[in-house]
């Protein structure tokens, strides 16, 4: 079944003023549990909009959200629950830290959902272990942490809150190349170890490619289409067009294709190519 | 729920008074200002109404903006009138216990919420009209007789520039970290006063170190492009006063005039 799905779901920022705006139109999604989706689109085409509909941030102007079947809007339904269940990392999250030490900091949402001490404690520890912060680190002051550790400890303190679906904007914005991939594996570890739900909104293509196994791909307001990354990554010529791209080594693919070399076209991550470029070669 | 405020901001347009020279609007704001604090009667409070409807007929503002503008102040008012009608003396209209309502209480209570109205609609549309770079360049203007007594008018405009300009940017900021906060469970609409107040700390922590943040960046990026005050700066937008300009200002003088015509006939 799925965990994450909407029903004709529609946006409208500053509703009758000259600033009106649809940000996210008629958007149907189903997301089945345990998939880590990449959503991808461009700037302005609705993804961030969309996800703060997920945990009840926002109210659809019309349309209906559905969290593991139920609907978030019905009466009855308490929507900080539904926030302990779908945990959302904003961009830049490092901005939301306030508390004087990261364990406390962490220790904010789980806190906030009433659990007793030594569960709250558990969580923290947890949650700072898979992000990756030592143990001593806990106890400092969050903000003579660097970029990258603040990040890391925002990220936990969702974590913490050990959400079914967790949902990150653009979680390695801003981060070096190490980092980047230091925070997606953990944010894999969390979904494997927590059998949970991931949606993930990133511009880079490559680790959209590496890490996810559905791809949500958003263009003005509008679902353009949800499929596996070879499917989705199989219409260059579409996402080209709306400003978006495949990864590099797709891209080198397709020209490798073209200059008349016999390899498949689905390849979009660089250890795939490199097996088929080796296959290749010992064939020829 | 904070982009409901719209005190102080700006809708772009290409209505007169949008093109109006930002220094008239002001002159022409504090003369309005000046027609409802002359008027001593409900009557005499029609003229600076009527001005205030010429006004937004002319800058094709809608009207649910102008009520939108008043929603802020309506505690205000309903606590002042309250006030007003129960305790000023006069000719008694109705009497329960020590409680009593006077004819002149009521007559001054609706002269109050009128005014008080108007005021707050009528000046919402310096700024709704004005865009805040025009304001502050007006302000500027209008105060540089000042700078022959060594008052740092072009310093003052500079702060208010920024301080406007950075006012959307706090606002979008304080709505990113609310949602933040509550996507961790924050609870920020139930409980007492303290709890309240307590659920303030995790939103105005994150918005101070951001904003101090930003000072600092906006100070090193100004010296990085040699700013260094209002000595030889020259102008992007120059202001320029129009014929329709005098012609606006002449007319908000005419509605001063009536205003106390009116006061002194009646």
């Amino acid at each position: 079944m799925s965990i994450v799905q909407t029903e004709n779901l529609t946006y409208t920022y500053s509703l009758g003023t000259p600033f009106e705006k649809t940000a996210v139109k008629d958007v149907n999604i189903a997301i089945d549990e345990g998939e880590l989706c990449g959503i991808i689109g461009h700037t302005g085409s609705g993804k961030s909009t969309l996800i703060q509909h997920l945990n009840g941030l926002v109210k659809p102007t019309s349309g209906s959200v559905f969290i593991d079947g139920q609907n978030i809007w019905d009466k009855g339904v308490k929507i900080r629950d539904i926030r302990f269940k779908v945990g959302l990392v904003f961009q830049y999250p490092e901005y939301q830290i306030f508390e004087d030490t990261v364990f406390k900091d962490i220790a904010f949402g789980p806190k906030n959902m009433g659990l007793s001490e030594d569960e709250v404690s558990r969580r923290v520890k947890d949650s700072a272990e898979i992000v990756g912060l030592r143990p001593e680190t806990l106890g400092k002051s969050p903000f003579e942490l660097s970029g990258g550790q603040k990040r890391r400890v925002a990220i936990a303190g969702v974590m913490a809150m050990e959400p079914k679906v967790l949902i990150l904007d653009e979680p390695v914005a801003g981060l070096d190349p190490k980092g980047r991939e230091k925070i997606l594996a953990q944010i894999k570890r969390y979904r494997d170890e927590k059998n949970a739900t991931v949606l993930l909104i990133s511009h880079s293509m490559e680790d959209v490619a590496r890490f996810t196994t559905k791809i949500l791909v958003m263009e003005n307001g509008g679902v353009f289409c949800y499929d596996t990354p070879p499917k989705v990554f199989g219409r260059a010529a579409e996402l080209a067009s709306m400003g978006l791209s495949v990864p590099q080594i797709t891209r080198v693919i397709n020209r490798l294709k073209s200059a008349g070399i016999d390899i498949p076209g689905d390849i979009y991550t660089v250890e795939y190519a490199v097996k088929k470029i080796n296959e290749y070669l010992a064939r020829k | 729920m904070l982009k409901d405020i719209t005190i102080g901001q700006f809708f772009p347009g290409n209505s007169v008074l949008h093109r109006m020279d930002a220094r008239f609007k002001i002159i022409i704001t504090a003369l309005f200002i000046a027609m409802l604090f002359s008027a001593n009667t409900i009557i005499g409070l029609l003229p600076g109404i009527l001005f205030m409807a010429l006004c937004y007929a002319l800058s094709k503002i809608p009207f649910r903006l102008m009520l939108k503008s008043l929603k802020p102040i309506i505690p205000i008012i309903l606590f002042t009138s309250l006030l007003n009608i129960f305790f000023l003396d006069g000719v008694v209209l109705l009497r329960v216990g020590f409680v009593r309502i006077t004819y002149d209480g009521i007559l001054f209570t609706v002269m109050m919420i009128l005014r008080i109205a108007a005021l707050i609609a009528g000046s919402s549309l310096l700024t709704y009209t004005s865009s805040p770079i025009s304001l502050t360049d007006a302000v500027e203007s209008l105060l540089s007789p000042l700078k022959k007594l060594r008052f740092p008018v072009h310093e003052l405009s500079m702060m208010m520039s920024i301080a406007l300009r950075f006012i959307p940017t706090l606002i979008e900021e304080t709505d990113k970290i609310m949602s933040a906060q509550k996507a961790r469970g924050a609870d920020m609409e139930s409980g007492g006063l303290l709890h309240r107040a307590k659920a303030l700390v995790p939103i105005l922590i994150p918005l101070f170190v951001s904003a101090f943040s930003r000072a600092m960046e906006l100070a090193l990026a100004m010296e990085c492009r040699c700013y260094q005050g209002g000595e030889g700066r020259t102008r992007l937008k120059v202001l320029h006063s129009k014929g329709a300009d005098y012609i606006g200002l002449t007319i908000a003088m005419l509605f001063l005039d009536a205003t106390v015509l009116v006061d002194l006939l009646l």
